[in-house]
């Protein structure tokens, strides 16, 4: 009797024990190896980086370009944001970059890039973005990496699903996210089923120039579109979106715009579009938008108003749009490289449809529809399904393909990449990202032909990845080589911005193009002084002009007089330095925009106001010599209505005139 | 009937003081750890609230349609502290009594309020884990979120892990005591006869 209590005693004990050993925390990811995988992102000084990697700066309004394997961080390019220290969006000459019909709108949330292709393959010529806020896209030159142009979309409620590109470039698509009443029409929020309408864009890229224009837009049903993705090789001349809330949900829509199994993947065939539109069956309507031109020559960018669309009805014309069965509000919607598959990434989802490209023509030839939704074909998922990846992880977001036949998915809620293969379907590898992956890239991933080496995941959640910085921390990217069986994790780095798509190409492609200098030649600025004899200061009424020259180590003019309180300063600085990696500055004090970064070559011109009497200091802000800090001027301020003569000079010394200063 | 020895009775004072720490110290914990939490999240039972992470959690569990975890869903916490004290009470007033048979009533008390405790927990957890909204967001089929009653469980993104915190270790230790004191008794009286 006594042992048996003595047993259930020491049982009891042993129970409490073994309880305290449940609590194990799970492995966290200081505990995962990296091996040797400093060498293999190690760039040895005087080494070149194997790819560029173009960055979206999510909230930032920019583009960051890194290096890849090294991640190095080499510039910040401005294209919807203000840059204070380059003068972007600042200067006269870039000003009107940022005009939109709603004025100046000097910021947005810059999500995907789409760099340009030809054969479906990278091609080096430009990088594309969109403004997914005030609706926008925008061009940047790879050779100068500057924003050449920005193109605002009419009947837009924000541009998500853009600026995915077709297989030759010759179109980049805008589609709204949110669907809105149509003409900026004010009707009740609540009659969104009968007034709001999606709007999708197509921009026609100029091959020599890369000047966009809108060529037609798609009137479709009120959704949300989100992603999408232009079809190639077989599929060319097909573009795929995909849309949620087809619930058409005009509240709350994290539960309203959930409710149903299946959005849609939105097909549209745009060869057919095109014929419509040749036929004259495009309705012209009368919209208001910016479109922004920065000329190289003339170092100025012109904003013009343009006023009209043509608009195609998808609900009213045949064979020119089917709607996809897909299963809880798909997120990404992307091309493999053969253009033979499409993957659906249902982000409330718990399994992943592949759908192909000959299965949906055929279910288009045999008319299998389950139906209609306003007249738009709704094709039977299973008829245009290849097949489902099943227990892929939680939240699928994205994928990109390697050369190899594989696909990378990242996943949001279980925070990992999952590759699979596209064809059998089968998961081959997973691992986790350090936290809550968004978008993933692979080197040439959305292209033809992958160059595939390298899986980078861009994070959204770093806490215990990096010193912490108060509230906000860094958002980051993570390298992975994809070279072997297995994936393999080799590198952290900070990102500026919140980091959406990116994408990388060899830098082979870029490198031999990149500009050195403007030549000052070819200099059509109307402000330029193409040599210090240029340089001049004129009066006209309130305005004074002066025409700066800037060289190591001076600028032309330094004295500057006869400026009064009140006048407005237009500083136009050519810099007259034609080599290569020698910007100057132009800062004054008081300057209530900005500075200026100035290229060789280049005229930039900053606005400053007089605002008090007083010799005002100026200089170049960028240390471009061993006597950078003797690159100063004055400009002397005084009184409205005084008598001091405008002068201007450098190198001139005078003795002051007497009872000067008392 | 059949009085208890000095000790016992000091054993037994002992074991009744002890559970007035669950007045100051948190009785149970439920720990989550996910991807985005590496520092993890924890929810800690009072005998009277609920301590720790609990919006954040709450937060996170609406995405699959659970209920905000509030005080006011658990009568439980209005008379948890008389029961508590009734256990006290009835400990003092068998070491007071002095009589074998109240303590059999003591430590058959104090079981059953365990086993009452985890059954009832393990009501709360089912219906919480199973009785979802059908409008959320994320309806994964087939899937629940009880979570686990003792140790272990991965749900979803989460690993979670429930178990005593320092005044369910205490209570453990009391009662414990109060059966360690009893099968003391029980020996002594055999050894005797």
């Amino acid at each position: 009797m006594f042992r048996k209590n003595k047993s259930t005693l020491a049982l009891l004990i042993a129970g409490a024990v073994s309880l305290s050993l449940y609590n194990c925390k799970p492995q966290g990811p200081a505990e995962v190896s990296t091996g040797d995988a400093a060498s293999k992102v190690y760039v040895a000084p005087g080494k070149y980086d194997e790819f560029y990697n173009i960055v979206s700066g999510g909230f930032n309004g920019q583009i960051g370009v890194y290096g890849i394997p090294s991640g190095r961080l080499f510039r910040i390019i401005p294209v919807f944001s203000l840059s204070p220290e380059s003068g972007y969006g600042f200067s006269e000459e870039t000003k009107p970059m940022l005009t939109t019909s709603h004025g100046q709108v000097p910021w947005d949330d810059l999500h995907h890039i789409a760099l340009s292709t030809t054969k479906g393959e990278h091609d080096g010529r430009w990088i594309f973005a969109n403004g997914n806020n005030t609706p926008r896209v925008a061009r940047v030159s790879f050779k100068t990496f500057k924003t050449e142009e920005i193109l605002e979309i009419p009947n837009s409620g924000g541009n998500h699903s853009s600026p995915f590109i077709t297989e030759n470039t010759e179109y980049l698509v805008a589609g709204t996210r949110f669907s809105v009443p149509m003409a900026n029409k004010d009707v009740p929020i609540s009659s969104y089923k009968e007034n709001f309408k999606g709007s999708i864009s197509f921009i026609k890229v100029d091959q020599q120039t890369g000047r966009m224009n809108i060529a037609f837009q798609l009137r479709t049903p009120g959704f949300n579109f989100d992603l999408s993705r232009a079809g190639k090789g077989p599929s060319h001349g097909w573009f795929f979106f995909s849309t949620y809330n087809t619930e058409q949900a005009y509240t709350l829509l994290e539960v309203n715009a959930s409710q149903k199994d299946k959005d849609f993947i939105m097909a549209v065939n745009w060869k057919k579009a095109e014929e419509y539109v040749a036929q004259g069956k495009a309705n012209v309507e009368k919209v208001k938008y910016a479109h922004n031109v920065y000329d190289e020559k003339t170092h100025m960018a012109k904003s013009t108003m343009e006023e009209q669309v043509l608009v195609l009805d998808v609900e009213q014309l045949k064979d020119l749009v089917y709607f996809i069965p897909c299963p809880k509000s798909p997120h990404g919607c992307d091309v493999d490289p053969s253009g033979e598959y499409i993957v659906g990434s249902g982000k409330l989802a718990a399994m992943m449809p592949v759908f192909s490209f000959s299965k949906i023509q055929a279910a288009i030839a045999n008319k299998d529809y389950e139906g209609d939704f306003n007249g738009v074909p709704v094709i039977k998922y299973e008829a245009a399904l290849h097949g489902e990846v099943k227990k892929p992880g939680l939240g699928p977001l994205h994928t990109e393909f390697d050369e190899k036949g594989n696909a990378y998915t990242s996943f949001f809620v279980s925070s990992e990449i999952v590759k699979w293969n596209v064809k059998t379907l089968e998961i081959l590898d997973r691992v986790p990202t350090y936290y809550s992956i968004g978008h993933l890239s692979v080197p040439g991933g959305p292209t033809a032909k992958p160059h595939g080496k390298y899986v980078i995941a861009y994070n959204k959640i770093t806490k215990d990845r990096y010193l912490p910085t108060g509230p906000e921390l860094t958002q980051s990217a993570q390298l992975y080589d994809i070279s072997g069986d297995k994936m393999k994790l080799l590198l952290d780095f900070p990102t500026t911005g919140e980091p959406h798509y990116a994408e990388a190409i060899p830098a082979s492609l870029i490198v031999p193009n990149s500009t050195k200098i403007f030549k000052i030649e070819e200099n059509e600025n109307p402000y330029v002084a193409k040599g210090e004899s240029q340089a001049r200061v004129e009066r006209n009424g309130n305005e004074v002009h002066v025409y700066m020259t800037a060289i190591r180590s001076h600028l032309t003019p330094d004295n500057i007089e006869g400026v009064k309180v009140g006048d407005d300063v237009y500083f136009h600085v050519t810099n007259l330095e034609q080599d290569w990696d020698v910007p100057h500055g132009f800062a004054i004090k008081g300057s209530s925009s900005a500075e200026l970064l100035i290229m060789p070559g280049e005229t930039q011109t900053l606005k400053w106001k007089a605002t008090t009497t007083g010799v005002i200091p100026f200089y170049c802000t960028d240390f471009c010599s061993a006597l950078h800090q003797e690159m100063s001027g004055y400009v002397r301020v005084s009184p409205v209505g005084s008598k001091t003569p405008l002068k201007f000079s450098t190198g001139a010394t005078e003795e002051p005139a007497p009872g000067a200063g008392q | 009937m059949k009085k208890l020895q000095p000790i016992s009775r000091w054993l037994i004072i002992a074991s009744a003081l002890l559970m007035l720490s669950a007045y100051v110290v948190p009785l149970w914990q439920i720990l989550m750890w996910a991807p985005q939490y590496p520092e993890g999240l924890e929810m800690k039972i009072w005998i009277n609230t609920i301590t720790g992470d609990v919006k954040i959690i709450s937060a996170l569990n609406h995405y699959i349609g659970m209920r905000h975890i509030e005080v006011s869903m658990f009568p439980e916490f209005q008379y948890m502290i008389y029961i508590v004290a009734f256990i006290i009470a009835f400990g003092l007033f068998t070491a007071i009594v002095n009589k074998r048979i109240v303590l059999w009533a003591y430590v058959v008390l104090i079981i059953c309020a365990g086993i009452a405790a985890l059954v009832d927990f393990y009501l709360w957890g089912y219906d919480y884990g199973h009785n979802l909204d059908p409008t959320a967001p994320i309806v994964v089929p087939g899937m629940s979120y009880q979570p686990p009653l003792i140790g272990t469980k991965q749900l979803l993104n989460f690993t979670a892990f429930s178990g005593p915190d320092i005044g369910g270790w205490i209570f453990i230790v009391a009662g414990t005591l109060a059966i360690g004191t009893l099968v003391l008794e029980l020996k002594s009286r055999k050894a005797k006869t």
